[in-house]
């Protein structure tokens, strides 16, 4: 690699990526993929680098890039960051793997992170992710709680692990508390795309599903849910990343279709990574976090809910906080009817984060 | 009262200083909107314009801006071809896409083999790839009359969905537990296309860019295919009078934009993007359509319209990342630029009279 060599001779001459004095302030960078007026993943993201400024006051500087394409130029951007003098580099999106590993390679002195990855080739990347199944458990049981038509959907971005987490959290805590409760997955193939994500979501409507659950990050679906409403549907919706609670009403002012919210709350995890950069001790590490550190949060139940549903939803809330429920214990089926944990067996972390099964009771097949 | 004039010939003088107007009315247009921004423009302008080149990292943006601008150039370089012969291939994006498909495809057909032969194999799958893609608007277009405008773009809307369906199903990398996106080509020896030399930026799709524009070049002033190209777009029914044979140009130019398209998919899937993945089109394929304009349609034109378009966004991220831009700021940027120069060019075809009482 030339440009190490470069790199290193550079350095020799001190001209780039000064050595870290005491009192600079640790430069810290953000790669997001959408904008940060996006209303859903990228604006959390955003919200995680403010509360870094906030917590850290003048020891830290941060620099951010919004929207940039998951593919060639994401690389560019992020070495741009890394000359520039980030410290930390928090790449938010699972299509920069490669890059970001490729980056560290060269600026060994920089730590990575990335989210939502699996990649760690270099000891200064490290990966984190949030537990968000663990917030499905809430939805799902609010969801099977909601519907009438017992016909829920789950507008699903990739079928990868993460996303097929969700679509069986969500089933299997639907299932417990409405039995006959069927399932209809849609695959958008974006994370952000508002006409596929609004097209999906109306043709659930027009299926008999009463309740969308989301795994995009846009509004759209709520939107349409909304204008389903206005000519006398009775849908129901979940904010997605953000809480998205601008949609807890209809346009007549009655509740509206968003019933409560999964937020991704990333502040505890970036204040505690670059606090880890201040001090010195940043290590690489696989994080993954979920409702007890305080990374996935369930925004506002609305009164649409019942107190009976609200209940059961802030009994898992506490139960799942206090770590004495795991939203995969058993007994669980695979859809083949196999099985896949015993009763009272928990779910291995290794398994859920290569998850390619739906569990028993989901139609339809993962595409493949 | 102002009244445009048609000219009898287009004015060769304007033709050339279009394009440099239209930069520098971009340039204050640029001002203005940066102020309004509240940042400072003249930093804005020096981080896009000047420190990729010559500022303190300009090692490593040099060699940005050839893996920028070597695409597009490659693209324009056929697109140009075509325009100029009236051929309007509107669809070089799709053309790029289906030859990164197949290039890549063919490729990772004898993962994990390490045999030299695989690369060439790939670059051929991947000019044959974008070919075929040209050839269905230049067909239709041949056969049943079809406007290649509209069925080359449509394309790419079809390409995109091939390319959706190659990152998620059959090209999808078996070891990566279901996540979206073919294995990594640059890290694969066989299929890399890694910098010919370290630290220029520059790597086979330079090169191929290099030889597009010798050929290109050498085609329009020395050929009797450029001549007829030329003809053809001047003079359409003189050209048909002429003996030129409409049908065969469309499929060469079409052919010929298509293919150029399709390799620099290939060198990309290859090199910079690394995999075929969901958003591996990053819209080269339109923005070539600038660049060949801004080149005046002219070969040597085109490199230093693609150098400039690769400026704008090598700095524009700088920029962007730096300065706290917003990305939309920049893409306006670029596109104020098009919007100049289109304005500008209606003095190369009109003269503008000051014009008086109530006459005519």
């Amino acid at each position: 690699m030339t440009l190490k060599t470069l790199l290193a001779g550079a350095m020799a001459l001190g001209l780039a990526a000064p050595a870290l004095a005491q009192d600079d302030p640790v430069k810290v960078g953000f790669i997001y993929v959408g904008p940060i007026g996006d209303g859903g993943w990228t604006f959390q993201h955003d919200q995680g680098r403010l509360a870094v400024e906030e917590e850290f006051g003048d020891r830290v500087e941060t620099v951010f890039q919004e929207s940039v394409p998951e593919g060639a130029d994401a690389e560019r951007a992020i070495t741009q960051m890394a000359l520039g003098g980030a410290d930390i580099i928090f790449t938010t999106s699972f299509g920069y793997m490669d890059a970001t590993n490729a980056v560290a390679e060269k600026f060994p002195d920089v730590k990575f992170e990335h989210a939502t990855g699996f990649k760690r080739e270099h000891p200064n990347v490290a990966t984190y992710d949030a537990r968000f199944y663990e917030g499905r458990a809430v939805t799902g049981t609010l969801a099977g709680y909601m519907t009438e038509t017992n016909k829920i959907g789950y507008i699903g971005s990739f079928p990868i692990p993460e996303v097929i987490q969700g679509i069986n959290s969500s089933f299997l805590h639907a299932q417990k508390v409405n039995p006959d409760v069927e399932m209809v997955v849609t695959w958008a193939y974006t994370w952000f795309d508002p006409a596929k994500e609004a097209d999906a979501a109306r043709a659930m409507i027009d299926q008999g599903v009463d309740v969308i659950l989301q795994h995009t990050d846009s509004t759209a679906p709520q939107a349409a849910a909304q204008e389903a409403n206005a000519n006398g549907g009775r849908v129901f919706t979940f904010g997605q990343a953000s809480d998205m609670i601008a949609f807890a009403t209809n346009e007549d002012g009655t509740p509206g279709p968003r019933i409560a919210s999964i937020i991704d709350d990333w502040s505890p995890y970036y204040i505690e990574r670059v606090g880890a950069v201040i001090d010195g001790t940043w290590e690489q590490q696989a994080s993954w976090g979920g409702m007890p550190e305080g990374e996935v949060v369930i925004g506002e139940i609305t009164d649409a809910v019942p107190a009976e549903a609200k209940a059961a939803a802030e009994e898992m809330i506490a139960a799942i906080t206090d770590g004495s429920y795991h939203p995969f214990t058993g007994p669980i089926n695979k859809q083949d009817g196999s099985v896949w944990l015993e009763d009272g067996e928990v779910a291995d972390d290794g398994t859920l984060a290569g998850m390619d099964f739906y569990v028993e009771g989901i139609a339809g097949d993962i595409p493949n | 009262m102002i009244r445009l004039e048609r000219r009898p010939t287009p004015s060769r003088a304007w033709g050339a200083a279009s394009p440099l107007l239209a930069v520098a009315l971009t340039m204050v247009a640029g001002v203005l909107m940066f102020a309004a921004l509240g940042k400072d423009p003249v930093e804005a302008l020096r981080t896009i314009f000047w420190d990729p080149v010559f500022g303190e990292f300009a090692w490593y943006f040099r060699g940005q801006l050839l893996v920028k601008a070597g695409p597009l150039i490659l693209i324009a370089v056929g697109l140009a071809m075509g325009f100029r012969a009236g051929v309007w291939n509107i669809g070089a994006e799709g053309q790029y896409i289906v030859g990164a498909i197949c290039g890549a495809a063919a490729g990772l057909a004898f993962y994990p083999s390490d045999s030299w032969l695989i690369f060439p194999f790939m670059v051929i799958c991947g000019a044959l790839g974008g070919i075929a893609w040209g050839m269905i608007p230049a067909l239709l277009k041949v056969k049943f009359g079809t406007n290649e405008i509209l069925v080359s773009l449509m394309l790419v809307y079809v390409a995109e969905n091939l390319l959706a369906s190659a990152a998620v199903g059959w090209l999808r990398n078996p070891d990566a537990v279901g996540f979206p996106g073919s294995r990594n080509l640059s890290r694969w020896d066989a299929s890399s296309n890694l910098e010919l030399i370290a630290g220029t930026g520059l790597h086979w799709g330079g090169v191929a860019a290099i030889i597009a524009v010798i050929f290109a070049y050498v085609l329009l002033t020395r050929h009797l295919m450029g001549f007829q190209i030329r003809l053809a777009g001047a003079a359409p029914r003189a050209a048909r009078f002429g003996g030129v044979n409409t049908a065969r140009l469309v499929v060469f130019c079409l052919g010929f934009s298509g293919m150029l398209a399709g390799l620099a998919g290939l060198f990309e899937v290859t090199g910079p993007a690394g995999q075929v993945s969901i958003d591996f089109a990053s819209g080269y394929g339109f923005t070539a359509i600038i660049v060949a304009f801004l080149g005046r349609l002219n070969p040597l034109g085109i490199v230093a319209a693609g150098l400039l378009m690769a400026l704008t966004y090598v700095g524009g991220e700088a920029a962007s990342a730096n300065l706290g831009l917003p990305g939309a700021a920049i893409s306006a940027f670029q596109g104020m630029l098009l919007f100049f120069l289109l304005a500008v060019d209606v003095l190369t075809n009109f003269r503008v009279r000051i014009w008086q009482g109530a006459t005519a």
